[in-house]
């Protein structure tokens, strides 16, 4: 069953200079609990499509609808995790995993009882009343997990989440994330500029080309989890996507000289 | 415990210099290098600074409470009016400057509309006011608090617009994400960002408010501490305009240690700021 549907969708920004297509003729039909990954070099759309889900900057044309319902801003159906952690650093640990709720308005001792489950499930109880400035990345991205979790949204959008950290922590969050999905049946849509996390995460890697972003290649991956990033088949699959990746990358390269030239 | 013994060794350190200052100072009296009407020893203005601390009268509990005779002393009744005119002040430029600051910093309209009367009014120094304010206030109290409120009210304007200004844009995306809106979105997330410029504008304000303060008693009040260093200067009580002022120079340090402690319990949740 189809949950969210992209058709047509196109983004244009329009600089002082020129016109950027960030997102050309992208569809897109994600089923309910898939975990997908758009893949791709800076630049290729992939953030930009994320955005649009969120629904902080709407497509410029096409549609994208959640469960039928278009979206058209952002809303906690479709709860976010940020390369930046984008915690509230005034708020406890335990304060920004309860801020969805509190604002949804359920009662506290409710709220208090998912915070704790959450904090449980992430290993974060020892933080608890900690401020996110005394927390290492890999805790901070936990807690940005958790308080999308507390607002038991059916989709998550997680823009390059774990990109800021070092390679253990990261595998450890992927796991960590694969054992939250299988848990929960969310669907997630990762951003990620990675091969190899989006091999070893997804049930589907979109790869996107260079501007204008399309869809170069669709694919499932249907290796079983965990995945072992030391197979064969996961190499396989490495060296394939990595080719396809590096063209666009190229593309990248050459038109970072070539503006750099007109400059 | 480490922590405790090098915070000593840091006042410990600080003090060495302020030593070697009332040392030397002390020196150039007692060897006569200075007329004393002109430069007393530090022992004279202690002395001097004991006295104006003191009460006048010796304590008589038929006239009222022991409490009440112990603060009856010059330099209390002094610094707890200028004390008085500063915290009366300031709470009221400082509280009509927060609002219009948050909605100057928040909405666009708001800021076109106040923002040229701002600039002109801003550079204009609440000193200038004084001729004004004793027109319109006459004596006592009322100019002074109206030149303090002003001297307060553009720091904390300017801090309260750019601290609304620069909040992180990713916070309000992630506060949008998960649903908040208007008032919450103001509430908890716009003003608890603004903080630390609104802290230090109202540093920059309490600062202010403290020189002011002390100009105003010498023109429109007839007590106070400015208004004491004024007066002694007309008797050649040097040993006591020094003591008014080291009176004043601790009154600004104890506000300023206050403000640090509101400081960092306000943003104890902020980077780099460990104590």
């Amino acid at each position: 069953m189809t949950h969210i549907l992209v058709s047509q969708v196109n983004k244009v920004f329009q600089t002082a200079e020129r016109e950027v297509v960030a997102l050309k003729d992208i569809n897109l039909e994600i089923p309910q609990g898939q975990f997908v990954c758009l893949l791709g070099p800076s630049g290729c759309g992939k953030s930009t499509l994320l955005n649009a889900l969120a629904g902080f900057a709407p497509p410029s044309s096409g549609s994208i609808t959640v469960d039928g319902r278009a979206v058209t801003a952002p809303g906690p159906e479709r709860g976010m995790v940020f390369q930046e952690y984008a915690l509230f650093p005034w708020m406890t640990v335990a304060d920004n995993i309860a801020f969805g709720l509190q604002i949804k308005g359920q009662p506290k001792a409710q709220i208090a009882a998912t915070v704790d489950q959450l904090l449980g499930m992430l290993s974060l109880q020892d933080f608890r009343n900690r401020y996110p400035k005394d927390l290492s990345g890999g805790m901070r991205q936990r807690v940005a997990i958790a308080r999308v979790l507390a607002l038991d949204s059916p989709i998550m959008l997680m823009d390059e989440p774990f990109g800021a950290l070092d390679a253990l922590t990261r595998r450890n969050l992927q796991d960590e994330l694969l054992r939250i999905w299988a848990e929960l049946k969310k669907t997630i849509i990762f951003v990620t500029h990675s091969i190899e996390e989006a091999i070893y995460l997804a049930d589907r890697i979109v790869v996107m080309t260079y501007r204008p972003g399309t869809v170069k290649r669709d694919m499932m991956v249907a290796l079983p989890r965990l995945r072992d990033p030391a197979s064969a088949e996961f190499n396989a699959l490495k060296r394939e996507l990595g080719q396809l990746v590096m063209e666009e990358q190229q593309r990248h390269h050459h038109d970072e000289l070539r503006m750099a030239a007109v400059d | 415990m480490a922590g405790a013994s090098s915070s000593w060794r840091q006042i410990g350190i600080g003090l060495v210099l302020p030593a070697l200052v009332v040392a030397l100072w002390q020196t150039v009296a007692v060897m006569g290098w200075v007329n004393p009407q002109v430069l007393p020893s530090p022992l004279a203005v202690a002395e001097k600074w004991i006295a104006y601390l003191l009460p006048l009268m010796p304590y008589d509990p038929a006239a009222g409470s022991w409490l009440h005779w112990a603060v009856s002393g010059e330099l209390v009744t002094d610094s707890l009016s200028s004390l008085y005119r500063v915290v009366v002040g300031f709470l009221i430029g400082g509280g009509l400057a927060l609002p219009l600051g948050l909605a100057m910093g928040m909405s666009n309209r708001v800021y076109d509309w106040f923002n040229v009367l701002v600039q002109m009014v801003r550079p204009i120094p609440p000193i200038a006011y004084i001729p004004l304010s004793m027109l319109w206030f006459g004596l006592g109290n009322p100019p002074a608090i109206f030149l303090i409120a002003l001297g307060a009210f553009f720091p904390v304007l300017m801090n309260t617009i750019a601290g609304v200004r620069q909040v992180d844009g990713i916070y309000i995306r992630a506060a949008r994400n998960l649903g908040a809106s208007g008032i919450t979105m103001f509430a908890r997330v716009i003003l608890p960002a603004a903080v630390p410029y609104i802290l230090s504008g109202v540093r920059i304000g309490i600062g202010t408010a403290f020189i002011v303060v002390i100009v105003a008693e010498m023109v429109a009040v007839n007590n106070g501490l400015g208004f004491r260093i004024l007066e002694a200067r007309e008797y050649f009580w040097s040993d006591k305009i020094i003591a008014g002022m080291i009176s004043i120079g601790l009154i600004g340090l104890a506000i300023d240690v206050a403000m640090n402690k509101l400081n960092n319990y306000l943003l104890r949740w902020h980077r780099g700021l460990e104590n």
